[in-house]
């Protein structure tokens, strides 16, 4: 089955610079696939330019075997967007959001209506389909962005960072939402700064940085490719001397912010030095995650 | 810059129906804001003035005046949506980013916006002819044709004000617009006194503008005078209408599609 998505040599430039650098990527039907970067590396603009919302510089773009730009109108009427920043209607209740929204697709009389009602119920707002989206909170606002999306039935969704700033419970409401439309045979490709939102949901991630993808895998493949399966991090003052005296342990020791984390392939040997030496600086022992991952292709310093 | 031809999808009646649909909901205000200035100056000016002037260019000052501020009325309704209104939805609202998610094109888009504005427009020149048929100021028979003749003063108007909405950097920037564009033809247009009472390089300039032409095509009409150079004033509003929507478009472009 060809790929829903088909990027090659995928180029964006502003003037002289150039935020989106000769990318490939291909996203196979019914997958959950994530891009991972730190801000500014390139997500929006490159959803962006899937829409044909952003005039490509350079490369070739195809989905469902069409050409964007081109096909513009008949591709995006098979896609559902989760914009960055919420859009919504402010001058429209909660169900007349729905509601106008379908009209833009040429949707309209019994059938949405019906749809909007399941949609509401998809993610809770069945009670307030007659308030004004200005009285809703973040979450409910990124609710119903998401039901907003699904209004045309699409085949593929794209949402950039669908989370961010939301409650933990909204979290997992949308993640259990966005694994039913992943069951359901959508095609979802989602940007996220949360690396444990990426390995809960993705089948498969890139690692973008500064318009160039560092990686691509499963985010097992991608751990068990670049990290060492143990993990402890120290917190306290004063590590970088803690830091020397662990080096002869087989750790590979990297310092970020007040955390020391060791990376080894067995931490036995460091848990047993710790312990021996009564160490003052709390630490934690876990398995290697795509934090981990992401820290040591980006870099740990910041970014802008 | 994408200069290619706009091309427009029925899908284009979606955006007017949107802004169609909030009007509704706000209706009360809106009619209030739309008709009372231009009330203003029919029977501010028209029961003052006329008293001083009874007749001007064969026909009562009141009649006279009507058929201006017909014609400047629509103008100024157009203008407004097309800038402000449109502006508030292509920037700050962010209402055609949320559209763009959908088939429609900025083409559409902005055919939607246009045609709501010329609308908007519309519903003035209906509202201000009925006041001055009320008021005794309508005596030809063929005078119900400026409300259809309305749509297109409107599409002349909103096309080159949606390409302000398109560059503004904010709403301060319409203020200019309106102080160097709008105002200056409401006054020399004809709208309270013949034009060729004018010097006559302001004359032929304002030849150029639209008004003018809107004025001699409905003052004739509300009258019951027979119309002079049709062809060539309908000419000139279709001009500024398409000039106006494909440069509207060229904008929007660059502006949304970045
Ligand atoms: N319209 C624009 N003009 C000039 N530069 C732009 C424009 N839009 C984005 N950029 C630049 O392009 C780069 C990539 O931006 P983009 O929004 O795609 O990043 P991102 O990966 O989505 O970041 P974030 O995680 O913060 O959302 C940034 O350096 C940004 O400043
Ligand atoms: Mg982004």
């Amino acid at each position: 089955m060809s790929p829903v998505i088909q990027a090659r040599a995928l180029t964006k430039r502003f003037g002289d610079s150039e935020v989106v650098r000769g990318i490939d990527f291909s996203i196979p039907r019914g997958s959950c696939f994530g891009f991972l970067g730190p801000n500014g590396a390139g997500k929006t603009t490159t959803i962006r330019m899937l829409l044909g919302l952003s005039p490509i510089s350079g490369g070739e773009l195809r989905l469902f075997d069409l050409p964007m730009p081109g096909a513009g109108r008949a591709i995006r009427a098979r896609i559902g967007v989760v914009p960055q920043m919420d859009n919504l209607d402010p001058d429209f209740s909660v169900a007349e959001n729905l509601r106008i929204f379908a009209s833009y697709f040429g949707l309209g009389g019994a059938e949405v209506e019906r749809r909007i009602g399941e949609l509401l119920d998809f993610v809770e707002l069945r009670d307030r389909a007659a308030r004004k989206v200005g009285s809703l909170s973040g979450g409910m606002l990124r609710r119903l962005t998401i039901a907003r999306a699904l209004i045309n039935d699409p085949e593929l969704v794209v949402l950039d960072e669908p989370t961010t700033g939301l409650d933990p419970q909204v979290r997992h409401l949308i993640w259990g939402r966005l694994r039913e439309l992943q069951r359901r045979g959508k095609t979802l490709l989602l940007t996220t700064h949360y690396m444990e939102e990426a390995e809960r949901l993705c089948d498969r991630l890139v690692i973008m940085d500064q318009g160039r993808i560092l990686e691509q895998g499963s985010p097992a493949e991608l751990i068990a490719r670049h990290i060492e399966p143990e993990v402890v991090e120290i917190r306290g003052d004063g590590l970088d001397a803690l830091g020397r005296q662990l080096a002869d342990t087989g750790c590979r020791i990297e310092p970020l912010g007040d955390l020391l984390y060791c990376y080894a392939e067995s931490a036995r040997p460091l848990l047993d030095r710790l312990e021996a030496d009564g160490c003052p600086h709390p630490y934690l022992h876990r398995r290697a995650n795509m934090e981990d991952v992401f820290l040591k292709l980006t870099g740990r310093e910041l970014h802008e | 810059m994408n200069w290619s031809l706009p091309r427009f999808s029925p899908l284009a009646l979606a955006v007017f129906r949107r802004n169609l649909l909030v009007w509704r909901k706000l209706l009360g205000p809106a009619v209030v804001m739309n008709f009372g200035e231009p009330l203003l100056y029919l029977f501010g000016l028209g029961y003052g003035l006329g008293l001083f002037i009874g007749e001007m260019q064969a026909m009562p000052y009141l009649t006279f005046l009507a058929s201006g501020i017909i014609a400047s009325s629509t103008m100024n309704a157009a203008a407004f949506e097309a800038t402000y209104s449109v502006f508030t939805r292509m920037v700050p609202q962010r209402t055609h980013e949320a559209m763009l998610a959908s088939p429609l094109e900025v083409d559409d888009i902005m055919a939607g916006e246009m045609l709501w504005c010329a609308f908007k427009g519309t519903l003035s020149t209906a509202a201000i002819f009925i006041v001055a048929l009320l008021v005794g100021g309508v005596q030809g028979d063929w005078a119900p044709l400026v409300v259809p003749l309305g749509l297109l003063v409107g599409l002349a108007f909103s096309g080159v004000a949606m390409c302000m909405a398109a560059v503004s950097p904010s709403y301060d920037f319409f203020s200019y617009y309106f102080t160097l564009g709008i105002t200056p033809m409401f006054v020399l247009s004809g709208v309270f006194y013949p034009v060729d009472s004018l010097p006559s390089v302001l004359q032929w300039l304002m030849q150029l503008l639209p008004l003018v032409h809107a004025v001699e095509l409905i003052r004739p009409l509300v009258a019951g005078l027979p119309v002079e150079g049709a062809w060539l004033h309908l000419a000139v509003l279709l001009l500024y209408a398409l000039g106006g929507y494909y440069l509207a478009v060229v904008l929007a472009r660059r502006r949304l599609l970045v």
